[in-house]
């Protein structure tokens, strides 16, 4: 996979085919983008699960929060982590041990460690690094569209209209839209600095 | 449909628009509101907070003006976008986010007259301070970096001249300076130059020019390119900092490559106030539709007016960049293959008063402070756009006494030859 550019298929096989993911990292205060990012999927009707160990004991938004990865205790089919680069590896290497293994593997935006991803993908699970799911969601559904962002889609075809908590299509009919090319390339460049 | 991405008309007529859920519409629908209700007290403030899409208010966004946002940030290759009352608002609400009092920003000294006058005075109040450089030499940029820099900001296609700037030249310094470009892109349009793929990490655009084209209403808009770290060195605290406003959320880290078009709205835009009608929205959309068509009519136009001017005994010289004999020539072969623009100036072998007489004289070109209109415009920016100037700044930034402007329309071309030929000829 290149993991500079991912075509929008892939992400929308993703978040059209998972249903659990527990989120590695994230956080009860509710400034913070892993709580909201938390929030808003649980809305769209994702099965969530938090994951942090200072928190154990209490819950957000009521989902009890798990000490790690390996104290789920069921089957999980995304794992999302809110930590920086240089955290990722062990997450992963946690992430490898689960069995059944988890289908996808997601850094939030910053995050990329390409060996960690490398490893992940060798046993067949998906990666994606460098983007949000929330964001992701927003964009594919067009939903992002009332903040002037570039969905990168086009379609000619009504959508159904918003409704509170509702799961919104990702499968609307589009077209590849205007490329953000120079920010993948920008990101690219940072990454190879680093 | 197949994977092929689309080309710039497909967009132009579609980017950001789909039929209205709810009627079906197909046009975007005017969004003639001030507010939006919410769905519970919950909604509200998360909307507030920034933690969920949607509408809250117009000042903040408006359901029109988003269609226009997504539409020029996809025709400019940006992430994001944010529309604006005017391009000088833009401007406000870009340089709100980068400067802090104290702080320096480098212009090219080829702007529009306005643009000068706003950064020399109006920001000099707000303790932001312009340095000067040339853009025909890259040098003068690099000898104005100063620790206090924070931006750099040039026109791509420069009024009133229309010469061409060396954007990847320029965006080379920018990148040593570790501070972002700006390009003032409103008199190319995204059709004939789109900056970002030349190393541009903000556009700028007056609205009320070629991409509405009609001359019936203002606008402005800031392109994010989502190619600026803005985390390095807190030297861009309104991105990388925790915003009191938010109760502490840092923008770069939560929206990630639109960061800078979030901050411009939720920080520049809500506060400062300057917020785009979505009628106007709407005259604007409907002028992008047919963006590509104007200015291949527009370019046309203006290498005839200007190849009729350069054979004329009373034309003294023609600064046009897509006459083979300009000095520009080169840059707008590689900036600008499929056209020079149609702004461009011209100066007369009988000075100021043939220049006053000229304009007397025109009966098809419109004597008005404006450009990128259907109409043939024409003005002395001597004694309008760049009165500000003093004598050696006027000359300088290419709007000496003897020189006029044109800002040539989408008429046939053989009807504005003539007026001019009446008009120089008696």
């Amino acid at each position: 996979m290149n993991h500079d550019a991912y075509p929008d298929n892939y992400i929308r096989g993703i978040l059209n085919s998972v249903k659990s993911i527990a989120m590695v990292g994230a956080s009860p205060v509710n400034v913070r983008p892993s709580y909201f990012a938390f929030k808003y999927l649980a809305q769209r009707g994702y099965d969530m699960i938090p994951i942090n160990p200072g928190h154990v004991g209490k819950d957000l938004l009521g989902k009890p929060f798990v000490a790690s990865l390996s104290d789920i205790g069921r089957p999980v089919d995304m794992i999302d982590i809110f930590r920086n680069s240089s955290h990722i590896m062990p997450v992963v290497e946690e992430a490898l041990t689960l069995d059944p293994l988890p289908k996808v593997i997601w850094m939030q935006l910053g995050a990329r460690d390409d060996a960690a991803a490398a490893k992940a993908e060798s046993v067949g699970i998906k990666v994606v690094m460098n983007r949000c799911p929330k964001i992701e969601y927003g964009r594919l559904s067009s939903e992002i569209s009332w903040m002037g962002v570039n969905s990168r889609t086009l379609s000619s075809k009504r959508a159904p209209a918003p409704t509170q908590g509702m799961r919104l299509s990702l499968n609307r009919m589009s077209v590849g839209g205007g490329d953000t090319a120079a920010s993948d390339r920008a990101a690219k460049n940072k990454t190879e600095q680093s | 449909m197949s994977d092929r991405p689309p080309g710039f008309s497909t967009l132009a007529v579609h980017a950001g628009a789909q039929p209205d859920p709810t009627t079906g519409a197909r046009a975007t629908p005017i969004y003639q509101t001030t507010s939006f209700v919410f769905n519970d007290a919950d909604h509200a403030a998360s909307l507030f907070g920034l933690q969920a899409f949607g509408n809250i208010y117009t000042r903040i966004g408006n359901p029109t003006n988003a269609v226009l946002e997504e539409r020029v940030a996809a025709l400019e290759g940006g992430t994001a976008a944010l529309a604006v009352a005017s391009g000088h608002a833009a401007q406000v609400v870009i340089l709100q986010q980068l400067l802090q009092p104290g702080d320096e920003f480098i212009a090219a000294r080829k702007l529009y007259g306005g643009s000068i006058n706003q950064f020399t005075h109006a920001f000099k109040s707000f303790g932001w301070n312009v340095v000067w450089a040339d853009p025909d030499d890259i040098s003068s940029f690099e000898r104005a970096v100063t620790p206090r820099t924070k931006a750099i900001f040039i026109e791509s296609i420069a009024n009133p001249a229309g010469s061409i700037t060396d954007i990847e030249a320029i965006s080379t310094v920018a990148r040593k300076a570790g501070v972002p470009l700006i390009v003032d892109n409103t008199l190319a349009s995204p059709y004939l130059i789109r900056p970002i793929d030349h190393g541009a990490d903000i556009v700028v655009h007056s609205l009320t020019k070629f991409l509405g084209g009609h001359g019936n209403s203002l606008g402005g808009i800031i392109v994010d390119a989502g190619t600026f770290d803005w985390s390095t060195g807190g030297k861009y605290p309104m991105l990388s900092e925790p915003r009191p406003e938010y109760h502490g959320i840092r923008l770069q880290e939560t929206f990630g490559n639109f960061a800078f078009a979030i901050a411009c709205r939720v920080l520049g835009l809500r506060d400062l106030g300057p917020a785009l009608s979505p009628f106007n929205a709407f005259m604007i959309l409907t002028g992008i539709e047919t963006l590509p068509l104007r200015m291949q009519k527009h370019c046309e136009n203006a290498k005839a007016v200007a190849e009729f001017l350069a054979g004329h005994p009373a034309v003294a010289s023609v600064s046009y960049a897509g006459l083979p004999s300009d000095k520009y020539n080169q840059l707008a072969r590689k900036y600008a293959p499929k056209g020079a623009g149609a702004v461009f100036t011209f100066s007369l072998k009988g000075g100021y008063d043939a220049g006053v007489n000229l304009v007397s004289k025109l009966q098809l070109f419109s004597h008005l402070a404006n450009v990128g209109d259907t109409r043939s415009l024409v003005i002395h920016p001597a004694s309008t756009t760049h009165s500000q100037l003093d004598d050696a700044a006027k000359v300088k930034s290419g709007a000496g006494p003897d020189v006029v402007r044109l800002s040539i329309g989408i008429e046939d071309k053989e009807d504005l030859i003539a007026d001019l030929e009446q008009a120089l000829g008696a």
